[in-house]
């Protein structure tokens, strides 16, 4: 069936339609599109007013003359809460264009089984601005999922999202100018390396939350990433976790398990280079009886951090506090200090296989915060969070 | 000319894409109807039906039909939709009604939708009809144009008519990943319609097969939050109301599970219908509120901010409404409103 894609381009001559009939085209072609076709969208600039959507289908793929080349806009978007849409799929690689301002996400997929997103450009145009999209790019309930060479800017909440999902490597990725740059959220399996993420309010995230259908994330590597200069103002709408993320976050790990964290250049991120926190932090209510809202199994090591001063935010409680109780030299690694009291043997000491595990790290200053103690008797003491054989990391 | 030679071909490949019978390029090529279309007059083993609680298509009237082969009957089943036979339809007829206050202007067919049932599952179809109301054509990828009628004060309505594409059904009609049918229901379908229970009186003609001992007092019933929203309170019609409007997607197997807020009929715990349940990927849909539902608060509810707006990137549901169902909001409201704040 490969004589699809030329069947099509024979008896629709793209060039002579209006707009609207050249979305219809593209739509028309994904819902007719059949086991191994690959599905070239040629160069140019196509306007949508509906999402674009692929549903049900095997081994498709779908590409672009190149990244600003085959552009899809969504500017005027009137229907649809996505710019692309793709559901109930496998082995779908998606690669070489751009698709920018939808009204909701840009390309979410859900319920995909092996999914590849390459040199995929994914941004909100202008500045910056909380009446942009959620996600640029939104793989949620999928496994098997790469996100690599791909570019995302300007969402109001996460540049690159990954929900719910499984079995995931996002890599030589650039995420800029979105609140969060690279969030992986109840997600297991996952490996984030030699990304940059940049001028974002919060570099990246490894976040579990309550209430969801996929209860627990964790087993994430993340390295050899930069995650640079991560001070944009938050512009999230309220209510959304990220909302909270204070400006000036590198690498944020909340109330997740087995998270590693190592050889990556943490530079310039002014109020939390890296956090460790529980979901108290949030002071959101958790109802969840199945969820758990400590970290546990976190392991920072062999990390770049700045030198120099790190004046925090004040525009946000815990910025404000940091400064309070630190100045204009806030510790690189944050850790709230909440313990899980399940987490702790006979004698107090915390389980090994639980522990927060600090160190080595190059600058990498740290502190306890006490959060449980109202934030009194903050311990700068690494001694704790020390832990033998960092240094092989359980990178396969 | 290209229209013509792009749809012919469509359908060709259409038909050669699934292992369906061809799908009919006219609606009347079905037969479904006799006597002039637009009367929608039904055959033979072609029968209305009407639901409990129906879902807001901006103020579209929709007149339904269940077509059923020759001898076959359809399968109770008390909670999920009807076992219906290969070689069944589901017809839903999408009507505006030219001038409310003036009915004698007439009536405006303009989209006929099918599910179709064969052997390996379900399928959508989309029929739009034609300015002179004598026949529809097939749409796969979504058809768009403006549409305006009066309502019943007397204020111009207009919105730009978007038919959903195949996909798009698919966006609602769907129990993990799978195409089902959503209205086709005990509880939506268990109801008196000219003096006798629909279902009761399907057993009666062969259509359905019911239980012994079926008594539809007992039977899952949703309540009319059209008209019985007097008798039966704000808390029953209301979640009749997302049942119905938001149920099919906000369901542990529909495609907002990943919201972790379920509306559906049998969800009991509050924190899953979104009492003080801080959104998931909700984005600017928030509107800057903090929790899906505060109990006595309406105005503090991204529920009810979703329902209000229009915008496509926060109005819920997503697919299927341009317009604010007024009517619904309101009654939503009224349900928050009065919920326990403890």
């Amino acid at each position: 069936m490969k004589i699809l894609p030329t069947l099509l381009s024979l008896c629709l001559p793209a060039l002579l339609w209006a707009q609207p009939d050249l979305e219809k085209q593209w739509q028309t072609q994904l819902i007719l599109a059949e086991d191994g076709d690959v599905i070239e969208w040629p160069a140019g600039k196509v306007f949508f007013s509906n999402t674009l959507s692929l549903d049900g289908k095997k081994n498709i793929t779908i590409k672009g003359a190149g990244e600003g080349k085959t552009i899809l806009t969504f500017k005027n978007q009137t229907q649809g809460a996505e710019g692309l849409k793709i559901t109930n799929a496998q082995n779908i690689v998606l690669q070489d264009f751009t698709i920018e301002d939808s009204k909701g996400d840009l390309i979410k997929t859900q319920q995909v089984e092996g999914l590849t997103f390459r040199r995929i450009t994914a941004r909100w145009t202008g500045k910056p601005s909380k009446n942009n999209g959620s996600y640029a790019l939104y793989p949620v309930q999928c496994r098997r999922v790469r996100i690599e060479a791909c570019t995302a800017i300007g969402a109001s909440d996460a540049g690159i999202y990954v929900g719910q999902s499984d079995s995931v490597w996002v890599s030589q990725c650039t995420a800029r100018h979105n609140v969060a740059g690279i969030e992986i959220e109840n997600t297991t399996n996952a490996w984030v390396f030699n990304n940059t993420s940049t001028q974002n309010t919060g570099g990246i995230l490894i976040f579990d939350l309550p209430d969801l259908p996929k209860k627990r994330g964790g087993h994430v590597r993340v390295w050899n990433n930069t995650v640079l200069k991560n001070n944009y103002r938050n512009f999230a709408p309220k209510g959304n976790i990220v909302g909270k993320v204070p400006p000036g976050t590198g690498v944020m790990v909340l109330a997740t398990e087995d998270v590693e964290i190592f050889q990556n250049q943490i530079l310039d991120n002014k109020t939390a280079s890296t956090a460790i926190i529980s979901y108290f932090i949030t002071e959101n209510p958790i109802k969840d009886t199945a969820y758990i809202p400590y970290p546990s199994a976190i392991s920072i090591h062999d990390n770049v951090y700045s030198t120099g001063k790190r004046m925090p935010t004040w525009k946000s409680k815990l910025g404000f506090l940091f400064w309070l109780k630190f100045g204009r030299n806030v510790p690189h690694i944050l850790y709230d200090g909440i313990q899980n009291p399940d987490y702790l043997a006979a004698d107090g000491s915390v389980l090994p296989e639980r522990r927060i595990c600090v160190g080595p790290n190059t600058n990498g200053s740290f502190a306890n915060l006490k959060a449980d103690r109202k934030f009194k008797g903050i311990s700068r003491d690494l001694a704790p969070y020390a832990c033998p054989a960092l240094g092989s990391s359980s990178k396969k | 000319m290209y229209r013509l030679v792009y749809l012919v071909f469509l359908l060709t490949l259409l038909s050669a894409a699934s292992e369906l019978e061809a799908p009919k390029t006219k609606l009347s090529d079905y037969g479904f109807f006799t006597g002039p279309m637009a009367q929608l007059q039904p055959a033979e083993r072609v029968f209305p039906y009407e639901v409990n609680a129906p879902l807001f298509s901006d103020y579209a009237e929709k007149k339904r039909f269940l077509s059923l082969p020759a001898g076959a009957s359809m399968g109770y089943r008390d909670s999920a939709a009807f076992d219906l036979p290969a070689g069944a339809v589901i017809i839903k007829n999408f009507i505006y009604t030219i001038d409310a206050r003036h009915p004698e202007k007439g009536r405006r067919i303009v989209e006929t939708r099918l599910l179709l049932r064969d052997a390996k599952g379900w399928k959508a179809l989309e029929y739009i009809w034609n300015d002179e109301q004598t026949d529809a054509t097939l749409d796969v990828a979504g058809a768009s144009f403006p549409l305006n009628w009066v309502d019943e004060q007397g204020k111009k309505q207009q919105i730009q008519y978007v038919a959903p594409n195949l996909n798009q059904c698919k966006g609602c009609h769907s129990y993990d990943g799978q195409f089902v049918p959503i209205g086709v229901s005990a509880r939506q379908l268990n109801r008196v319609e000219d003096g006798e229970n629909q279902l009761v009186r399907w057993q009666r003609l062969g259509y359905l097969e019911l239980p012994a001992a079926f008594d539809p007092a007992l039977a899952p019933r949703l309540t009319d939050y059209r008209s019985e929203l007097a008798t039966a309170g704000a808390e029953r019609s209301a979640r009749a109301y997302l049942d119905a409007n938001c149920g099919h997607c906000h369901n542990p197997h529909g495609p907002a599970s990943t919201s972790g807020m379920f509306l559906d009929i049998y969800e009991q715990r509050p924190e899953r219908l979104g009492v003080n349940k801080t959104p998931v990927a909700a984005g600017r849909g928030s509107g800057n509120r903090k929790f899906g539902l505060v109990p006595g608060k309406p105005e503090e509810s991204i529920l009810v901010y979703r329902m209000e707006h229009d915008d496509p990137g926060i109005r819920m549901p997503e697919l299927g409404r341009q317009l604010e169902h007024r009517e619904g909001v309101d009654l939503i409201k009224a349900w928050i409103r009065n919920m326990k704040t403890d």
